[in-house]
């Protein structure tokens, strides 16, 4: 099998005026189709810096970063757009919707971006908002402000989804959320990567990365630990909890 | 990202925010109504100035006599000469080829009373066809005519402002005898109303035969005026290159420049008076752009205060797959569709305000679609202009310093 991420010896350097701050250094690893991986650890370790090079918002100051074959270095600011739309979907961990706009138009927007016909975009997005465990039509027209932490997550998650993307690229998800609610929205990742997503979820709480079945572990900047997590098997496997 | 996309992406913003929306498009509102008014009252007041001056008589052509050329260095005023006569008016009637009508004049100011009422107005001594040439018309009675003052005949025809004050208001002067000068005249016919401003208007003035007024109120042969009426608007030039050339031949005189008369044509005296009525819409337009350009600057001023409100929208829209072309697109339509909801409404009160104005009498404010079109394409260009930089600013932002701005 092919990986769908390759990144070979990674740096990123940045320059605020005389300081120079490297927070990732010679960072490799691969990702294949269906897994699901944790990069974890403690803050200022680089993984957010990492996510955001993974997800194409920001390139590497060194090294080579290769999504589904594509040297991401040589491409366009267009072409990265172009790829953010349909190729990656993201969860952040707060500011995922856009206030006073419906939770449905919210789930559109990467479709509107990608030119796909007004028709086919809320088809898409009422089978995404299901996919995502918010199965209740009153929340469709909801302005995304009136729904509830959780809710929001789960509207966020559809909406990174709704464009069948290779990848799954969530950062700490559930960082604003409660446990119980917390839990709902693991549980939700836990699903989409047994119908064989591709999940990548960045966290600080050892608790949250224990969902994955792999975990990187980043410490100043660099891997100290890439294993494969046994124990998620063992998890409980129900239905997501219906919102 | 279609057009409709854009659209709705863009009016949900808009409406989104309805004080701020509002307010910036006030500014718009403001600077087209007043756009639309200020040179509707400049174009009214040039209408205005054209109707008057058509008035008093349409291809019309004056001639007037010139300084007086006495012995020595001292010349006369102009009209102060009496080298202009009936007899010349004669002339010019039968050799001109390009003249309509033409009559004569003499004009002078005179005491005229009526039983204990008295007041000084113009006298005016000419021909029946001085009617038509003038354009004054006659509400009862009639006007005078050759007949009349082939005969001396002592009848006036009076203005209706004359009327009242000698008669009052709703009073019936026809066949009673007032007193020019200390000399009887019969009443024969009162002018129609014309309105206007100038102590001259045929309302204030009395007519009465040219003979009667030479040989009882001025006694000289000598007239003021002789008025010409042109063919058409084309011949006026030449029907006033005729008239010199008759006369400089019938007073001897070789050189044009020493002529003793002057030539003026009504066509003269429009342009110049338009010319600074254009003037006047120039510079209330003007002050009117200024306003507009205010309202530009203040959306560009809400459109860059909305770019950094809204940098984190901006960072998470670049982060689902816009571009930077959707993104200078979404502002940029914000800005223009902000000015055209600003324009259409300014263009609607600015036409209420001048209805309203030229209803209450107060200016005459012409709308034209010269004005609105101007206004509003005015109003688009400032749109775009000052919606381009911040649109461009929100576009440049890299998605990863937009989504991590506090």
């Amino acid at each position: 099998m092919k990986p769908i991420i390759v990144c070979a010896g990674i740096t990123k350097t940045f320059i605020n005026g005389e300081v120079k701050t490297t927070v990732l250094t010679d960072v490799s690893f691969k990702i294949f189709p269906g897994e699901f991986v944790a990069i974890t650890g403690p803050s200022g370790s680089g993984k957010s810096t990492l996510m955001h090079i993974l997800g194409v918002l920001d390139s590497p100051t060194s090294g080579q970063y290769e999504l589904e074959d594509r040297d991401v270095s040589k491409l366009t600011d267009n072409q990265l757009a172009e790829i953010r739309s349909r190729r990656i979907g993201f969860v952040f961990q707060a500011f995922n919707l856009l206030p006073r706009v419906s939770v449905e138009r919210n789930v559109e927007l990467p479709l509107m971006y990608a030119d796909m016909p007004k028709e086919e975009r809320k088809a898409k997005a009422i089978q995404a908002l299901r996919g995502a465990g918010i199965d209740d039509e009153l929340h469709y027209q909801k302005r995304s402000n009136q729904l509830s932490g959780g809710q929001i997550q789960r509207v966020a998650i559809a909406r990174a989804l709704v464009n069948d993307p290779a990848i799954l690229l969530a950062d700490e998800p559930t960082g604003n959320l409660d446990q119980k609610t917390g839990q709902i929205v693991l549980d939700t990742f836990r699903k989409l990567n047994d119908s064989g997503r591709t999940i990548i979820l960045i966290t600080h709480d050892q608790y949250v990365a224990e969902h994955a079945s792999r975990i990187i572990k980043l410490r100043d900047g660099q891997i100290i630990e890439d294993s494969v997590n046994k124990s998620h098997r063992f998890m409980d496997k129900e239905e997501p909890t219906r919102l | 990202m279609t057009l409709g996309d854009l659209f709705s992406e863009t009016s949900s913003n808009l409406f989104g925010n309805k004080v701020r929306s509002g307010l910036t498009m006030l500014g718009i509102v403001i600077g087209i109504s007043s756009v639309i008014v200020l040179v509707g009252v400049g174009q009214g007041a040039t209408q205005k100035v054209t109707s008057n001056i058509s008035s008093l008589g349409s291809n019309l052509i004056t001639i007037s006599p010139g300084s007086s050329r006495n012995a020595g260095p001292v010349s006369g005023g102009a009209g102060s000469a009496t080298t202009l006569t009936v007899d010349d008016a004669k002339a010019l009637k039968s050799q001109m080829t390009f003249a309509a009508t033409i009559a004569v004049e003499l004009t002078r100011r005179y005491q005229i009373t009526y039983k204990g009422n008295n007041t000084n107005a113009q006298v005016v001594g000419t021909e029946a066809a001085y009617s038509t040439i003038r354009n004054v018309g006659v509400a009862s009675g009639a006007f005078i005519t050759d007949q009349q003052s082939q005969n001396y005949a002592k009848v006036a025809v009076i203005g209706s402002n004359i009327r009242d004050e000698l008669f009052g208001v709703d009073t019936d002067p026809i066949g009673l005898v007032i007193k020019i000068n200390k000399i009887q005249f019969k009443v024969i016919g009162v002018t129609a109303t014309k309105g206007g401003s100038g102590i001259n208007t045929s309302d204030n003035s009395i007519y009465v035969p040219i003979n009667t007024a030479q040989r009882f109120l001025a006694g000289k042969a000598s007239i003021s005026s002789i008025d010409i009426q042109a063919k058409d608007k084309n011949s006026l030039s030449q029907a006033q290159q005729e008239a010199t050339n008759i006369l400089l031949v019938r007073h001897n005189i070789f050189d044009s420049s020493s002529a003793d008369f002057r030539v003026q044509n009504q066509a003269d005296l429009v342009s110049s008076l338009t010319s600074v009525t254009s003037t006047l819409t120039l510079l209330l337009g003007a002050i009117a752009g200024i306003s507009l350009l205010v309202g530009g600057i203040g959306i560009m001023n809400m459109m860059l205060t909305t770019v950094t409100e809204r940098t984190k929208e901006i960072g998470l829209r670049k982060a689902i797959g816009a571009k930077s072309r959707d993104i200078s697109w979404q502002f940029l339509m914000e800005a223009t569709l902000m000015t055209f909801i600003g324009g259409i409404i300014g263009v609607l009160l600015g036409w209420a305000l001048a209805a309203i104005f030229t209803k209450t009498g107060l200016i005459t404010a012409v709308v034209t679609w010269g004005s609105v079109i101007l206004a509003f394409g005015v109003a688009a260009l400032v749109g775009i202009v000052f919606g381009y930089y911040p649109a461009r600013r929100a576009a440049r932002l890299k998605p990863i310093e937009a989504l991590k701005y506090e």
